[in-house]
């Protein structure tokens, strides 16, 4: 499609040449890109062929596919019949057992090295792979079949990234990542959390088609851009961590006035996600935000490391930094544990929240 | 006699299987299969009782709040904690979001393909498709020029070639019966839909930080902070921007999804005589509007035996059995067995052909859901056991209205309702039934946060210290798709037992002992088949049920054995 094809069909359904110049200038501060990358961005949505893509489901509870649905920009429904070509996703495609499995093959063979896999949920390598059938196939063999002949693998969520729920402790199916039941993937990206957040997961596939290639990762194959920094980093809660400010009770003053989840249990200052910068459905909100603690869940084995959820850092089962964070991380956690040392006794002495409505006047 | 084999079961959650036999036209016989398993019981023992609703959450993405006031409840049941009613009232709001946003997304984006030739609306005139949608709605999205829009978007897609989810469809199958006209107003729905299922969702977002897989429960309560004078809690500005989302959902529900559950179940009115199923329904029950320990429950708790709207059982929790005897199970004291949950006992044993395998050996053990039945008896559970339920109670009054009027429209008797068109309409009048009363919930929100009603939380039994040495629990929900059930034993603040027994197992569970089908397996008895190569028809019925298999599927108990073969990662 030309461009100015593609600019008179969003005319005519009532999308401004402005508002499309909007959108791309989201999405380019969504990945980090200067402004004059909107202009590019629009130029390659315009004028590229549509990328085939597949969505795979193996252990999964399509908490990725829901995700997918709440994408604002694009939206979904602009990314599916615009932007890129979803020749297989079992939830959403029309056709079911022999027209879904045609649909699949025929994308493997004729796209061979071209079309982009999606994978959501682990895939297991006990009972001789009894334990996930599609079409009477195993989901080793399908994620070897289809992942093998893909241009690049993309694990959508903690499972598919890292094992996820099912390879928790005591892994009783044998769930495996799709790096390990995969080995010698081309190019892997991992989209952990649980579930991705659907920005990334778009601002991932406009990365691509923008500039022509996959974005830089971290050591665990995640883009800088989504995992670069800690929740911690960001929190908007982070001044009253600095000033030891923390919820000591579900519900107290210090919860209701947006104080520090630290003593609650937060995994924030573990956990590398935009959470905090990109939030969800649509910038709505974000747990920390609606007054849960970080459970971690963009980090590998978090099920088995980051519980008991309501335990603090880093005194939580299983934690044990040198095995999986980044020499940053790893640096940033000793500190935390240093700085909560102080905190802790010093908070005595810090400013404590009012305690009945009016107290504050007093303060002042 | 035409065998038929589907799988996979596309537009559902998970992963399902169905075998056919087909004779004159229809199906004779059929079995349901589920093909994956992950073990999550397993996997929450030893845990921390507080933690569990986290991993429980995770059996379902799409039901995404159902696990986890389940397990809430069970916990809060077993260590004696009492939400506040701050907490019933958010859990309130949030289940009903849950649900309706469900039931849209099902009707449009699971289950309207069945109903809908979307290729055949390229071919629509947009201006009698305009006079259509405004002889059913006032929607203000019905213009002649809006219409053409949709259209022209749908015809240069499918001219670019690349169709993408729509390729392969059964597009022009004898049993679309919709004319073009029909066909383009329900996809240019299809896509407001999925508008709508986005900005809808932001309740859950408000109130639980984000969706899916929200993060805001306790045991004992709820996390969000309310106050009406802080910027960091639940205050004024979300209780204002809960009663826009509610208002806009009203509205949405009102003029699209009715008028068009009402346009195209008038099209296909022998589907009311389709897919009956085995005629026994239960309810659990939900919505609590009091917080006494038996409250008064919004949707009331039934059984209802062999169709008969005349009488009532009460819910006896402990008829409630699993059975295994065509699943992947053993039982020690023998397949034929029946176990209560709480003494539930599982241990998976793979005994089907080795993947990849054509063919299920359907007079053995063929799936990984286990056949959970009531008195012995299968049960259809989901929104038409609740409205069956709510019918013959005539509680509320609001939801028999309702039925009656649905039942008045399509001229058509109480019968009509045991069918696979009877699964949908009761699925759009629970809808309708909910989305009216976030309002009420959303209002006694607010009014407690005015009193200076703060509690979120049973602080008290927060510490695991302050709960007994051993205790037992059980917590139930309606979710979307019907009666859902766990069941949690707690020693020294660990699990040592957790078991679900939940919706998609009810009706998508394989034969018991006695040989006697699930719901899946006898609703698609005598469904017709027109083309056995294109199984639209047993599609029609088995979306009925709305399947989420990831949820049905999720009993194991691995044996030592199973585990040192095992490789850990």
């Amino acid at each position: 499609m030309t461009a100015t094809g593609l600019r008179e069909e969003l005319e005519q359904r009532g999308i401004s040449r402005r508002d499309f110049m909007i959108f791309c200038g989201s999405m380019a501060a969504v990945l980090g890109l200067p402004e004059e990358a909107a202009a590019a961005i629009a130029g390659a949505v315009e004028t590229e062929a549509r990328p085939v893509l597949v969505w795979l489901e193996f252990q999964d509870c399509a908490g990725n596919t829901e995700s997918l649905l709440r994408a604002s920009h694009p939206t979904v429904a602009d990314l599916i019949l615009d932007s890129i070509s979803l020749n297989y996703h079992e939830v959403l495609m029309a056709a079911a057992g022999r027209q879904a499995e045609d649909a699949l093959a025929q994308t493997v063979r004729e796209h061979a090295g071209q079309y982009i896999a999606l994978v959501e949920g682990s895939i297991p390598s006990g009972a001789d792979g009894a334990y996930c059938t599609i079409g009477g196939k195993s989901a080793l063999q399908i994620a070897r079949d289809v992942c093998g002949g893909a241009a690049a693998t993309i694990a959508v969520g903690t499972c598919a990234a890292f094992g996820g729920i099912p390879a928790a402790r005591p892994n009783p199916t044998g769930a495996l990542s799709v790096a390990d039941a995969v080995p010698g993937i081309k190019t892997l990206i991992n989209m952990s959390a649980c579930p991705a957040n659907a920005e990334n997961l778009t601002a991932l596939i406009i990365y691509y088609m923008t500039l022509k290639r996959w974005p830089p990762l971290d050591r665990l194959h995640r883009p800088l851009f989504a995992y670069g920094k800690t929740i911690h980093d960001s929190c908007e809660r982070r001044a009253h961590y600095d000033a030891g400010q923390y919820v000591e009770a579900w519900g107290d003053e210090a919860h209701r006035q947006g104080a520090c989840l630290y003593k609650m249990g937060c995994k924030g200052p573990a956990t590398s996600q935009n959470c905090p910068v990109v939030r969800w459905n649509e910038g709505t909100n974000w747990p920390i935000g609606c007054g849960h603690p970080c459970i971690g869940c963009a980090e590998p084995n978090f099920w088995d490391t980051m519980t008991p959820f309501y335990g603090r850092l880093p005194n939580v089962v299983g934690f044990d930094v040198g095995r999986w964070i980044d020499p940053v991380g790893l640096g940033l956690t000793g500190l935390v544990a240093a700085a909560t040392a102080l905190h802790g006794v010093g908070e005595v002495a810090l400013r404590r929240f009012r305690t009945k409505p009016g107290e504050d006047d007093e303060d002042a | 006699m035409p065998h038929i084999v589907v799988d996979p079961v596309t537009r559902i959650e998970g992963h399902l299987r169905v075998e056919a036999e087909v004779d004159g036209g229809a199906v004779k016989e059929a079995w349901s299969s589920s093909t994956m398993f992950r073990g999550i019981e397993l996997i929450l023992r030893g845990r921390d009782p507080r933690d569990a609703w986290a991993f429980a959450q995770r059996i379902c993405g799409v039901c995404t709040t159902v696990h986890a006031i389940a397990s809430i409840r069970a916990v809060e049941n077993a260590i004696g904690a009492v939400p506040p009613p701050n907490a019933r009232l958010l859990r309130n709001i949030i289940m009903a979001a849950q649900v309706v946003h469900d039931h849209v997304v099902h009707f449009y984006h699971l289950h309207a393909l069945d109903w809908v030739d979307i290729v055949s609306a390229t071919g629509a005139d947009p201006a009698k498709t305009s006079s259509l949608a405004q002889s059913i709605s006032d929607w203000p999205l019905s213009s002649t020029s809006y219409f053409s829009g949709v259209r022209d978007r749908i015809k240069a897609f499918v001219a670019r070639g690349q169709l993408g989810i729509f390729a392969n469809g059964y597009w022009g199958h004898p049993a679309y019966r919709l004319p073009p006209e029909a066909n383009l107003m329900a996809a240019a729905h299809y896509l407001e839909a999925l508008d709508f299922q986005r900005r809808f969702i932001k309740i859950h977002a408000l109130l639980g930080g984000k969706n899916p897989h929200l993060q805001s429960f306790l045991v004992g309560g709820m996390a969000t902070p309310v106050d009406p004078d802080s910027q960091a809690a639940l205050n004024m500005e979300t209780i204002a921007a809960l009663q826009k989302l509610v208002a806009d959902g009203l509205s949405f529900v009102t003029r699209v999804y009715i008028p068009d559950v009402l346009a195209i179940a008038a099209a296909y009115k022998d589907w009311a005589a389709i897919g009956r199923g085995v005629g026994n329904y239960m309810a659990y029950g939900d919505y609590p509007e009091d917080d006494n320990a038996f409250p008064k429950r919004f949707l009331p708790t039934g059984v209802i035996h062999g169709r008969d709207l005349g009488k009532i059982d009460t819910v006896d929790h402990a008829k409630i059995s699993e059975q295994i005897a065509h699943s992947w199970y053993d039982y020690s004291v023998g397949d034929e067995r029946a176990l209560n949950p709480f003494r539930g006992e599982t241990s998976p044993h793979y005994t089907g052909p080795k993947p990849p395998y054509e063919r299920l050996d359907v007079t053995k053990k063929y799936s990984w859901l286990k056949s959970p039945r009531y008195d012995d008896a299968p049960m259809e559970v989901g929104p038409l056991a609740r409205m069956l339920v709510a019918y013959a109670k005539g509680d509320p009054p609001r939801a028999k209205a309702l039925i009656d009027k649905v039942l008045t429209t399509l001229r058509v008797g109480p019968e009509a309702l045991f069918s696979t068109l009877g699964r949908i309409a009761a699925r759009a009048v629970e809808t309708q039934l909910l989305v009216e009363s976030i309002g009420r919930w959303v209002h006694d929100l607010a009014e407690s946060m005015g009193r200076r009603d703060y509690r979120i939380q049973d602080n008290s039994k927060w510490d695991p210290s302050s709960w007994p040495q051993e205790c037992y629990g059980a917590g139930f929900h309606e979710a979307p798709r019907g009666a859902l059930g766990h069941w949690v034993h707690i020693r020294n603040g660990a699990i040592v037992n957790y078991q679900c027994v939940v919706p998609s197992t009810w009706n998508a569970g394989p034969r018991d002992a006695q040989g006697t089908p699930g719901p899946y397996e006898a609703a698609l008895v005598g469904t017709p088949v027109a083309k056995p190569e294109e199984p639209l028809e047993i599609l029609r019925t088995l979306h009925s049920f709305d399947p989420c298999m990831a949820c049905g599927v999720h009993v194991v108990d691995a044996t030592k054995r199973e585990l040192a073969r095992v490789r850990i990662t």
